[in-house]
């Protein structure tokens, strides 16, 4: 008798604890979603707003679903309505991002590389201090550089030029694509290094023998961290470029700003969606690298 | 020659990032510097002419809204990034079914520009045909929602902006350090009876310190520099009520021609962001040596 009541209140309690677990267990999935709506809201209310003409946009809410899959304001935001002056659109600003980020991306990645590989498999003599000197790049506020490089930029003849924001973004990733591999071959054995050089391989054929062949990893997070960082940079291209040579950012900016005639909302939001696309592509396909980068190099901002 | 060349070719390999850091980073540094006491207008000038900059920039009314604003945003901006974080990690945490598309979503905005999310917001936000007619449309007749074109809460809608693109970010960090911890400890704390909050509270984010101090540092730098989202959202306004140091400082160099009082302002928010960085640096390589 005894027994079998002990039995049962210990089954109570382990029913009632089942129900607890159960009601937290669904508590847990209401606030994760609750987040997830916060995030995906204005990325939802982008894509509808972009799908609606302006007279839908006025009658509607936010929320409410287009007619129909209209795609002017697409054509619009990337080609304009071919009236000429003062009709501006992405599709050449696009291309001085493409312009401008390829060589970047590509210039700051390889001094990166070799930096940290010297860094870490031929160091010298106060290197660390060296290493250091280049880190502290990674925090300076811009603001502290933006006169002088713009006086620089004048003086070499590139203001206003896409190769003028090449050599700037280049420079200002220098510090980050330096402390991606340093950090990364500092973990790959100094032996191998040692022994490929006591069998009288030199520096260039060690690191594109020993070191290039296992980079695959690094040299995509830093290409995605790089790309992602100078395609969605603003205060440099707003400050070192006008008119016809502004990279995407500015020109979405500018072409929301605009105060020339009736706000499109349905425009401003498939454009700025066209200028957020290629970093987004990258997120989704590379998502594992771009946590990394983030994680390891995310000083910035 | 060729030994000679051999011998050095690491150093010879470094001396562009060297060079480069160098003159465009300290040098530019130390240029602005100096500008920052001299008497510069449209054009630098390079007589000496003391803390006269500093002096004016802190007499100056739109500079004191600016760091009042930024104090404000950096405050609440970092409160909210850290909570909201911390509390998606903890709940990621706990086997969640579709844990990667969460993640996911969560994260995506640190893939955006500014801008792009600067220029959402706005729109959302508006009065005439954001959020509030949304809630006006469904019945709220007296709903209101105009905190973009008010001055004393314009402020706010940047601090909303900024945490959503953020807060997915100071996550990605805390799920990695949560992560990291070893299970024998957690299960270790559950053998004698703690709770799942205990061992979260007790336990795990006493453990998190690091990632704490990582939070704090990277949150405080993006809020000195923002920029960009202040541009596409407000533009400062309405008035200068949402004016920050770093739009401050471009204004006043590129708009109002004050290169030395612009200096001036950016060598202030070197030296605030220095104030942050330099312990950290400190407190990262003395880990680093330590291991």
């Amino acid at each position: 008798m005894q027994d079998n009541l002990k039995s049962t209140s210990y089954q109570q309690l382990e029913q009632k604890s089942k129900y607890t677990n159960m009601f937290l267990r669904w508590f847990l999935y209401f606030i994760l979603i609750v987040f997830a709506s916060y995030f995906i809201f204005p990325l939802y209310v982008m894509v509808v707003t972009s799908l609606k003409t302006m007279e839908e946009i006025r009658q509607g809410t936010l929320l409410s679903w287009p007619s129909g899959l209209n795609l002017e304001s697409w054509a619009v935001a990337w080609g304009g309505r071919g009236y000429g002056a003062g009709d501006t659109f992405l599709r050449p600003y696009f291309w001085n991002s493409i312009k401008m980020v390829v060589p970047a991306v590509f210039f700051s990645t390889f001094i990166g590389a070799m930096t940290g590989y010297v860094l870490t498999k031929w160091r010298f003599k106060g290197d660390q201090w060296v290493f250091l000197f280049l880190l502290f790049g990674c925090f300076i506020p811009f603001q502290a550089i933006l006169l002088p490089m713009a006086r620089t930029l004048g003086v070499l003849g590139i203001s206003n030029s896409v190769v003028g924001l090449v050599l700037v973004h280049t420079v200002y990733g220098i510090p980050f694509t330096t402390l991606f591999f340093r950090n990364y071959y500092i973990s790959v054995p100094t032996e191998l290094v040692k022994a490929a050089r006591i069998d009288g391989a030199g520096f260039f054929k060690i690191f594109f023998k020993i070191l290039l062949p296992i980079s695959a990893p690094i040299i995509v997070v830093t290409v995605i961290w790089q790309f992602t960082q100078i395609w969605n940079d603003f205060l440099f291209g707003s400050t070192f470029s006008f008119g016809e040579a502004a990279p995407i950012q500015v020109a979405l900016n500018n072409m929301v700003l605009s105060s020339t005639s009736v706000k499109e909302y349905n425009v401003d939001m498939a454009s700025a969606i066209i200028a957020g696309i290629p970093t987004l592509i990258v997120y989704v396909l590379a998502g594992k690298y771009f946590i990394r980068g983030l994680t390891s190099g995310a000083v910035k901002g | 020659m060729f030994r000679w060349l051999e011998k050095n070719l690491p150093k010879i390999v470094m001396a562009p990032a060297v060079g480069l850091i160098g003159w465009f980073v300290y040098g530019f540094v130390l240029w602005t510097l100096y500008i920052s006491f001299t008497n510069s207008k449209i054009l630098p000038k390079y007589e000496l002419w003391g803390f006269g900059q500093y002096e004016k920039l802190w007499a100056s009314r739109k500079w004191l809204i600016a760091v009042d604003n930024l104090l404000i945003f950096t405050a609440l901006f970092l409160i909210f990034c850290v909570v909201i974080g911390i509390i998606l990690a903890i709940f990621l945490d706990q086997k969640i079914r579709a844990e990667g598309l969460l993640r996911t979503i969560y994260l995506y905005p640190m893939a955006l520009s500014f801008i792009v999310t600067g220029t959402a917001w706005k729109w959302i936000l508006n009065p005439t045909l954001g959020i509030q007619k949304m809630f006006r449309d469904w019945g709220f007749e007296n709903f209101t929602f105009d905190w973009l074109v008010d001055r004393e809460m314009a402020i706010y809608t940047i601090v909303i902006a900024g945490v959503w693109q953020s807060a997915g970010f100071v996550m990605a960090l805390f799920l990695a350090g949560l992560r990291s911890v070893e299970d024998e400890i957690v299960k270790a704390a559950k053998i004698d009876g703690a709770s799942l909050f205990t061992v979260y509270w007790k336990i795990l984010l006493p453990m998190m310190r690091p990632v704490f101090f990582t939070s704090f540092v990277i949150l405080v730098h993006i809020s000195i520099k923002s920029y960009d989202l202040i541009v596409a959202l407000t533009q400062g306004g309405p008035g200068i009520s949402t004016t920050m140091p770093a739009l401050y400082m471009t204004q006043t160099a590129f708009h109002k021609s004050q290169v030395g009082l612009s200096a001036a302002s950016a060598m202030m928010m070197f030296m605030a962001v220095a104030a942050v960085i330099i312990p950290y640096l400190y407190s990262e390589l003395r880990r680093e040596n330590a291991r």
